[in-house]
């Protein structure tokens, strides 16, 4: 029974929250700058836009690191499928929180605009200058995004389901501060 | 041995020619390039001009003598995304309609010692005429003459990008042009 309580680890919590609020600051901007016609106001936006998804990337490697080292607690009793589910939506978001900034830096490699975290540290780019497979990395960007928004929706409704209808401790035992 | 003799000396004689007064002025406009570099929140954004015109009278031997003149047809300019070139012809940034070219007009070249020279004169871009110093060097390649230069342009001298593009956070106030010119030796030149 003490291991259903068990909480996640200090570093697993705190990866899980600053990346998922990078995410849902990255998202809302992405959609918005895109639809601004060219101004200073949507250079300044796409700049913090990559530097947030930048930022998403590189917390990704210790958060995988960690997880990887670390068994995060066990399950709380629930029907098979839903378990597996959980299980799924967890390995997808995992891979779709690092294709997803890939994929936009990649895009910007194409584009030929070299990204410069926080402006003044250049990002070296993945690939050379390509108008073809920039419209197409957008592309992958756009899709691999929506599909990231379908995960973490189904995430969210699980982890309220959870806290709100079965009454467990799935959703405390990742909140930081909690018992 | 005579006739190795006189090889040598036809090969000094024609090396001192080449060495003294050869005015390169044929200006090969398609091995030519005109480039520059802008800053967008701090990324180097490159960019060129397609069309431009360039006279150049440059002589090793009397570079003071020297004198060149630039027109630029600002409407072939590549600032590296389709959505930039759509901007930067319109009013706000060079204003194409009113102002199709910009100029330049050499007042002298300074020798800087080695192969380094500097010239000097006046850029006319959107209206505005500022003096400009560019460093250039010079170096022969066979027959021909190539010069590599550049200096800094502060576009806000030449109202380049105003009302919210006058923001230089977004776009730094200083643009990096690189040129580099190929020209041949004029034609049968007699002095
Ligand atoms: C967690 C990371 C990220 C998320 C959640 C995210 C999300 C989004 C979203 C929702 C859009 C709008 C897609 C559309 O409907 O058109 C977008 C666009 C864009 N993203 Fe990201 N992004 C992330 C990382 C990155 C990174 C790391 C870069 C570049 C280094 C980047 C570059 C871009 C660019 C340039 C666009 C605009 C595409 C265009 O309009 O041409 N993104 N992003």
């Amino acid at each position: 029974m003490s291991s259903y309580t068990q909480r996640y680890s200090g570093p697993a919590i705190a990866a899980h929250w600053l990346i998922a609020f990078l995410i849902l600051a990255a998202f809302p901007l992405g959609l918005y700058m895109h639809e601004l016609p060219l101004s200073p106001n949507k250079l300044k936006l796409y700049s913090y836009h990559k530097w947030i998804g930048m930022t998403v990337l590189l917390l990704f490697v210790p958060r995988l690191l960690w997880r990887l080292t670390h068994t995060p607690p066990k399950a709380l009793p629930m029907p098979a499928w839903q378990h597996r589910i959980a299980e799924g939506t967890h390995h997808l978001l995992y891979l779709l929180m690092f294709l997803v900034p890939l994929s936009g830096w990649l895009m910007s490699s194409a584009k030929g605009f070299q990204v410069v975290y926080f402006g003044v540290l250049p990002i070296p780019d993945l690939i050379g200058k390509s108008e073809e497979l920039g419209d197409l990395l957008k592309e992958v960007h756009e899709v691999l995004n929506w599909v990231l928004f379908g995960l973490i929706g189904l995430h969210v409704a699980g982890a309220l389901k959870h806290h709100i209808i079965d009454r467990d401790s799935t959703l405390r035992r990742m909140l930081p501060f909690g018992k | 041995m005579k006739i190795r003799h006189i090889a040598l000396s036809a090969a000094a004689l024609l090396l001192a020619g080449a060495a003294q007064s050869v005015e390169f002025k044929q200006v090969d406009t398609a091995r030519s390039s005109l480039a520059f570099s802008s800053k967008q929140m701090g990324v180097p954004v490159p960019g060129s001009f397609k069309k431009f015109t360039t006279q150049i009278a440059f002589d090793p031997a009397k570079p003071t003598a020297a004198s060149t003149t630039l027109e630029i047809d600002l409407a072939s300019i590549d600032a590296g995304s389709k959505d930039a070139n759509d901007e930067v012809v319109g009013k706000q940034w060079f204003n194409v309609k009113a102002f199709p070219t910009a100029r330049f007009v050499s007042s002298g070249v300074k020798a800087l010692g080695g192969n380094r020279y500097e010239a000097l004169g006046k850029m006319t871009i959107k209206g505005q005429t500022r003096d400009i110093v560019a460093p250039f060097t010079f170096k022969q390649d066979g027959a021909n003459g190539v010069f590599d230069g550049g200096f800094v342009l502060k576009r806000m001298d030449f109202n380049i990008g105003e009302g919210p593009w006058a923001d230089v956070s977004a776009v730094a106030n200083e643009i990096e042009i690189k040129f580099h010119v190929v020209a041949a030796p004029a034609a049968a030149a007699k002095k």
